[in-house]
């Protein structure tokens, strides 16, 4: 990148490396990749050294450090999509662009790359070209938009011919659809006035409004179902100037695109909650954090900061009320699922690699820089808003004794109508199934890969709520044609190739997971096999630092408990002394080569 | 400092509040192994988990977790140490570690670990990675087929100067590599070059020039294991300091 380029982009931050990730993916949208030279310029520019830079930039897979193609492709590689045509939309994108996976093709026009989940697995196969999404795809269609980008025209260009406004909810529609199937009482059947109730809120003490918040029995929307008064209490609590809170809208649970959704249609009610939890705690600094992957979202929700700025919801003596300063910035991720994390999400707000801490201590005791910071999910915040315009009652009105409220959930799958459900807690498993039209269900994933697998027939009873499936807003369908175990080997992959390395367990454990599941998958597996990955997956389970590798063996674990026959059957009984997944003629291979390079003659 | 209660495997033992709990069931008499943990002093890394037991009912690495009143812990159970047991089994499959190859051999923690969790052979099949060594700086040079990817040259070891980082971790998950920053390796002294090459609790950072200068038959483990000195250590940590 030219020096007079870097200089201006590095010009619009603060000089601080918290921002190191903003600049890197400015970096890569201007060149296509880091250059070595980028990469030198910005170690000295924040007096690190160069490796310290590539540490960052290699954890992140948005960001690359070879020279891409004049156009990126993302192709969002998922059991949902190869449900739906991925191998043929694959395929005619390699066809049409002239490359395959991971390369760059020979005209220099295109690099074609796999991600995981994109947050539209209601809409798939689905691609990003330049970060804009092309959802439900199919051959003919690849081959019409790879001939006009062929035409000069840019992804920009061809999904949005009219010209609409980038910061405009219509832009966004344009592009991908929000599938609201079913709303409720908290989300989407009524625009949110923030003002009114934001200035209700003041006028109250923060004690009083955590407390409020504590009797709604409100639990965090995002995967480990913490209460969210107790969060921000100790957080109110905890020792330090300054205060930050965080929306994480990574949403990289894979099946999962409600916080998308929340984002595009309700994104004042979402900023409205994280308003609520400065105005509680004391904070001064927000940050919204989004996923590359929603890079489309980006102009659109900055306008509507922007919009709250210059209506006094957001900056310094917020309302008028003397001392509610409050800013909000969005940082953006790079690709890495673990960032979801709440401690990775902060190292990534920091500018580092998306590592989970160490724990204690807490990120409300020490996030964010070591303040006290208060780490939420979209629906979360979405929900504090409505809290507090319609009051504890309303909310406990709704749901179960100990599952206040309702929830959003993103449905994919054998299902007739796929989309955004906002379901109360307390209703069955089979009542949902019927609700979103699932076609002939036999398993249904809850709350993604790192969630529980669910039989139709055996779990029909089973009750959405905190005590049964805590449903963190993913819900994905097969029907009994549906290959079990090759969707399991998909979801091992996945965190195979998500884990961050950092502990033991996770970074090798995984790997010998995904490899004892392809023995089954090929029908190579022996008796033994299935109590040794039982074993195994325990081990992981144990000895993981952080959630992924905590969960990442669940859905092993489950489909042999609930569909024990699928692994009987690519089960064969050991015979002889050869293991049947030894291959001779593989364990001679080498021999030959072996022989002609160290016996020449 | 205040005092706290904990149960150690049905133990009641006094310890001081905030201490690692690694530390406490040392003291206490019972070996857990450890990698990449440096000592209280310079920080707990968490990144290895051999140390892994069961607290208040759940399995935690003990170098993570500061002592607190009423914990009850569980560190000599079949269970906890068929976990740490596999975890070193793994280290053993993801690397090559070749010990009678190895400059490091009878100094290794590694090795030692594997010596005391009964490790004959990996449940785990080896997977015999291909490596490239780098030896592009003048002191010392990276043997990556036996990186652990501990972290503690990555957190402990800084240009004297700058405070910036000599090692790093490139790419994430399988992928990690071990880097050196040629240009700041350079800078390091001799006295810095061997604290790392001791920092190393494997034989991936090696210093040039020198190997093989202390004796086999002299080395750490070979005179005392990393048992007796890691329970030696933890009484330490028990004398009253002087205040
Ligand atoms: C691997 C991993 C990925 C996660 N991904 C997300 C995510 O995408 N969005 C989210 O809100 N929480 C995610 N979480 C949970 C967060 O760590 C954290 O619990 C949550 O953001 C807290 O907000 P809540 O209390 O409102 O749920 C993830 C956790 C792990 C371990």
């Amino acid at each position: 990148m030219k020096d007079s380029i870097l200089r201006s982009i590095l010009a619009e931050y603060p000089k601080d490396r918290a921002y190191l990730i903003d600049i890197l993916v400015r970096v890569q949208e201007g060149d296509g990749h880091i250059s070595d030279q980028s990469v030198q310029a910005l170690a000295e520019y924040f007096c690190i050294s160069p490796l310290d830079v590539k540490e960052t930039i290699s954890f992140y897979h948005f960001l690359h450090q070879q020279p891409t193609g004049k156009h990126i492709i993302y192709v969002a590689d998922t059991v949902i999509a190869r449900m739906n045509g991925y191998d043929a939309v694959l395929a005619a994108l390699e066809q049409e662009t002239g490359c395959a996976l991971e390369e760059t093709s020979a005209d220099g026009l295109f690099s074609l790359f796999e991600t995981a989940c994109i947050g539209l697995s209601d809409q798939e196969p689905a691609i990003l070209i330049d970060m804009i999404p092309f959802t439900q795809l199919t051959p003919a269609k690849v081959k019409s938009v790879i001939a006009e980008i062929r035409n000069g025209k840019t992804a920009e260009q061809i999904t949005n011919p009219q010209g609409i406004d980038k910061t405009s909810l219509g832009y966004i529609e344009n592009l991908v659809k929000s599938n609201i199937q079913e709303c409720g009482p908290v989300f989407f059947s009524n625009k949110i006035k923030t003002e009114q109730i934001l200035g209700e809120v003041c006028s109250r003490s923060p004690d009083d409004v955590i407390s409020e918040l504590t009797n709604s029995q409100l639990r965090g929307r995002g995967g480990a179902g913490f209460m969210t008064g107790l969060k921000w209490d100790i957080c109110r609590r905890a020792e330090g100037e300054e205060k930050v809170i965080i929306c994480n809208a990574d949403e990289g649970e894979p099946g999962t695109f409600k916080d998308r959704v929340l984002l595009t249609k309700a994104p004042e009610q979402v900023i409205l909650g994280m308003l609520i939890a400065s105005y509680s705690v004391g904070a001064t600094e927000g940050i919204l954090y989004l996923r590359y992957e929603y890079n489309y979202l980006h102009c659109y929700l900055e306008n509507i900061l922007s919009d709250m700025r210059t209506q006094n919801l957001l900056g310094k003596n917020i309302l008028g009320k003397k001392g509610f300063d409050f800013d909000i910035r969005v940082h953006l991720g790079a690709g890495a699922y673990i960032c979801g994390d709440e401690s990775a999400l902060i190292e990534s707000c920091e500018g580092k690699r998306g590592t989970p801490r160490v724990k204690p201590p807490f990120p409300v005791q020490k996030g964010y820089k070591g303040k006290p910071t208060i780490v939420n999910n979209v629906e979360t915040f979405a929900n504090v808003g409505r809290i507090s315009e319609k009051g504890v009652k309303f909310y406990l009105s709704l749901g179960t004794a100990n599952s206040s409220g309702t929830r959003l959930i993103s449905v994919s799958g054998d299902v007739r109508q796929p989309g955004i459900y906002e379901i109360e807690w307390g209703i069955t498993l089979d009542e949902v199934l019927e609700k979103v039209g699932a076609v002939d269900p036999k398993a249904v994933q809850i709350s993604g890969p790192s969630g529980e697998c669910v039989s139709a027939k055996l779990d029909g009873k089973r009750v959405f709520s905190y005590q049964d499936l805590s449903c963190n807003g993913s819900l994905m369908v097969f029907n009994s044609q549906r290959d079990i175990l090759d969707i399991v080997r998909h979801y091992m992959q996945f965190f195979v190739n998500e884990s961050c390395g950092i502990c033991v367990p996770c970074r090798v454990g995984n790997v010998e997971l995904l490899k004892k599941i392809q023995l089954f998958v090929d029908g190579k597996a022996v008796e033994n096999d299935i109590e040794e990955i039982i074993s195994w997956s325990k081990i992981v389970r144990s000895g993981s630092r952080c959630g992924l590798g905590t969960t990442s063996p669940k859905s092993i674990m489950q489909t042999i408990d609930r569909f024990p026959e699928i692994y009987r059957s690519k089960t064969a009984k050991q015979e002889g002394p050869l293991l049947r997944s030894f291959s001779l003629d593989e364990a001679l291979e080498g021999y030959e080569k072996a022989k002609r390079e160290l016996m020449p003659n | 400092m205040s005092q706290v209660r904990l149960t150690i495997d049905g133990k009641e033992v006094e310890a001081e509040m905030g201490e690692a709990l690694v530390d406490v069931i040392r003291r206490n008499g019972t070996y857990v192994p450890t990698l990449c943990y440096p000592g209280k002093e310079q920080g707990c890394l968490g990144t290895c988990r051999v140390c892994t037991c069961k607290v208040n009912g759940n399995f935690a690495a003990s170098c993570t977790l500061p002592v607190s009143d009423g914990m009850v812990v569980e560190a000599d159970t079949k269970e906890g140490k068929n976990i740490r047991k596999a975890i070193v089994e793994m280290l053993f499959t993801e690397g090559k570690h070749n010990c009678p190859s190895c400059e490091k051999s009878g100094r290794c923690d590694l090795q030692g670990v594997g010596y005391e969790v009964d490790m004959m052979v990996s449940r785990f099949p080896y997977r015999f990675p291909v490596t490239e060594i780098d030896d592009q700086s003048e002191k010392i040079w990276l043997e990556r087929d036996r990186c652990i990817f501990c972290q503690r040259c990555v957190n402990l070891v800084k240009d004297e100067e700058t405070g910036k980082k000599i090692f790093n971790i490139s790419n994430r998950g399988g992928k990690s590599r071990i880097e050196i920053d040629v240009e700041l390796a350079n800078r390091m002294s001799e006295e810095q070059a061997l604290e790392a090459m001791e920092l190393c609790p494997v034989g991936c950072i090696l210093r040039k020039k020198v190997g093989f200068n202390h004796p086999i038959g002299q080395r750490k483990y070979e005179v005392k294991s990393i048992r007796e000195r890691a329970l030696e250590d933890a009484q330490a940590t028990a004398e009253p300091s002087v205040s």
